[in-house]
């Protein structure tokens, strides 16, 4: 036993103390390919910890946009196998490939079990593959906001493609969507009838469809019901969603998957939509980077100023207050 | 305040996940993120997940009565990726002598058959105290 392992155990906190890099070594380390210092800073993008910005803004020339494919669908859809699937298509392309999974947290403790590397495995010591699991939850700016700087570090590390997994159980997919350049919407047959599909709002954030466990009797049926119900989308629209059976256990129609994604991308490109998305985008991130800086100021004041809050409660609403706090601009 | 974030494995070529699934789900509801490997990880395996994570802990199960050979295999390849400030602890059915071995060799605590839940709740609570990070 070595006397440096037996100093790490015994004191609590010595270990943070190792562990902790600082900024500057981050930076060395991130540039260098050490996959733990990219995943250190997507802890802190997590966290919404500030100091990951000077890696950011060290890491601005070497800004490479990855190719972004969000999956969503409802639980037990077969999206991680899905992903697994496409994964491996693009290790045989040799692109190097991260996947983003979100699982959710509990709304009572904030705990979580993320269980989508299981169906991951094989890609396991694949060091072109990297698989990083978040809860949904506890991102303070929201999923979006955290997810887009994941990217962002993921791209500045060399990854080709980023993959993003989530639930389709709330507002998480739809903030995949608003990240993800092209969202792949995954259904199974017997999930309910036709009317599920329009109650569920799917329809208007799918550019791909996919009817998974194509195997499964009722496939053809699923297929026909979006079939028809993409009919009545409004008129004028350029990309129309294919809609693509695969049976991801088995690695069958994820080769069309990828085909349809490219064609989904190509589109973009060449309509133009590509730089409008990106532009509006940056806009929308602004808008919530504000709000957060906002709602830290507020939170701050209302924390540091008992007579600010004591009135506030005098006065019974927030309007006031919030412009008098914000209209006294930045304080140090 | 850093989340703990805990990775929880099956080493080696056993398949019973019970006890690990239910140890998972207890770090749940007491609030961590755990996320969880599957069955029949390598110790390689374990470590890159724990990094790319960025997992603090790792916590093994094994009922398969490899754990001389599995544990500290984890601990060398955290020592191989220099990231042992990465706290392991381990449970499944595993003798008294075992047990002292296994902790000269860097796993940090274990837990036999019997243990009730919270008590593998407290030690993390203790040694992760939420206002430090």
């Amino acid at each position: 036993m070595d006397w440096w392992w037996c100093w790490d155990t015994t004191s609590p906190y010595a270990s943070w103390a190792s562990s902790e890099l600082n900024d500057s070594d981050l930076e060395s380390r991130f540039r260098s390919g050490d996959v733990r210092a990219l995943a250190r800073a997507i802890s802190m993008v997590e966290r919404r910890d500030p100091s990951v910005r000077v890696l950011e803004e060290s890491l601005r020339a070497q800004r490479r946009a990855p190719g972004v494919v969000g999956f969503t669908g409802a639980p037990g859809t077969g999206k991680s196998t899905l992903v697994d699937g496409v994964v491996a298509l693009l290790r045989k392309k040799s692109s190097s490939v991260a996947v983003l999974a979100t699982d959710p947290n509990s709304p009572f403790t904030g705990g979580a079990i993320l269980g989508d590397r299981i169906r991951m495995q094989r890609h396991a010591l694949d060091p072109k593959v990297f698989i990083r699991s978040m809860g949904a939850r506890g991102h303070l700016g929201g999923l979006s906001l955290a997810t887009r700087e994941a990217i962002r570090l993921l791209g500045a590390f060399g990854f080709d493609e980023v993959i993003l997994e989530t639930v389709g159980v709330g507002q998480s997919e739809l903030e995949v969507a608003a990240v993800a350049g092209t969202t792949v919407v995954v259904l199974t047959p017997n999930l309910g009838d036709g009317v599920q599909m329009i109650k569920a709002g799917i329809l208007e954030i799918a550019d791909i469809f996919v009817v998974n466990k194509a195997d499964l009797d009722g496939h053809v049926r699923v297929m026909t019901e979006l079939r028809s119900m993409l009919s009545l989308a409004p008129r004028g629209q350029i990309w129309k969603p294919p809609i693509l059976a695969t049976i991801a256990a088995k690695q069958e129609g994820i080769e069309e998957l990828w085909a349809a994604v490219l064609a989904h991308r190509d589109h973009l490109e060449s309509s133009g939509r590509a730089r409008e998305l990106a532009e509006q985008r940056l806009k929308d991130e602004t808008g919530e980077v504000a709000a957060e800086i906002a709602r830290n100021r507020v939170r701050r004041a209302l924390d540091e100023e008992p007579a600010l809050a004591e009135r506030l409660l005098d006065e019974g609403t927030p309007y006031n207050t919030a412009e008098e706090i914000l209209d006294r601009g930045r304080q140090i | 305040m850093r989340p703990v974030r805990i990775i929880v494995a099956k080493v080696g070529l056993d398949g019973h996940d019970r006890g690990v699934k239910v140890v998972a789900r207890a770090l749940r509801d007491a609030g961590y993120e755990v996320i969880y490997t599957g069955l029949r990880q390598t110790p390689e395996m374990v470590v890159d997940a724990a990094l790319q994570e960025d997992a603090q802990v790792i916590g093994l199960s094994i009922h398969s009565g490899a754990h001389m050979t599995l544990f500290p295999a984890v601990v060398e390849e955290l020592k191989r990726r220099k990231a042992t400030d990465i706290v392991v602890f381990g449970g499944g059915i595993i003798p008294d002598d075992d047990i002292a071995a296994l902790k000269k060799q860097g796993v940090e605590k274990l837990f036999t058959p019997g243990t009730p839940l919270q008590e593998i709740v407290d030690w993390l609570r203790q040694r992760f105290p939420e206002e430090k990070r």
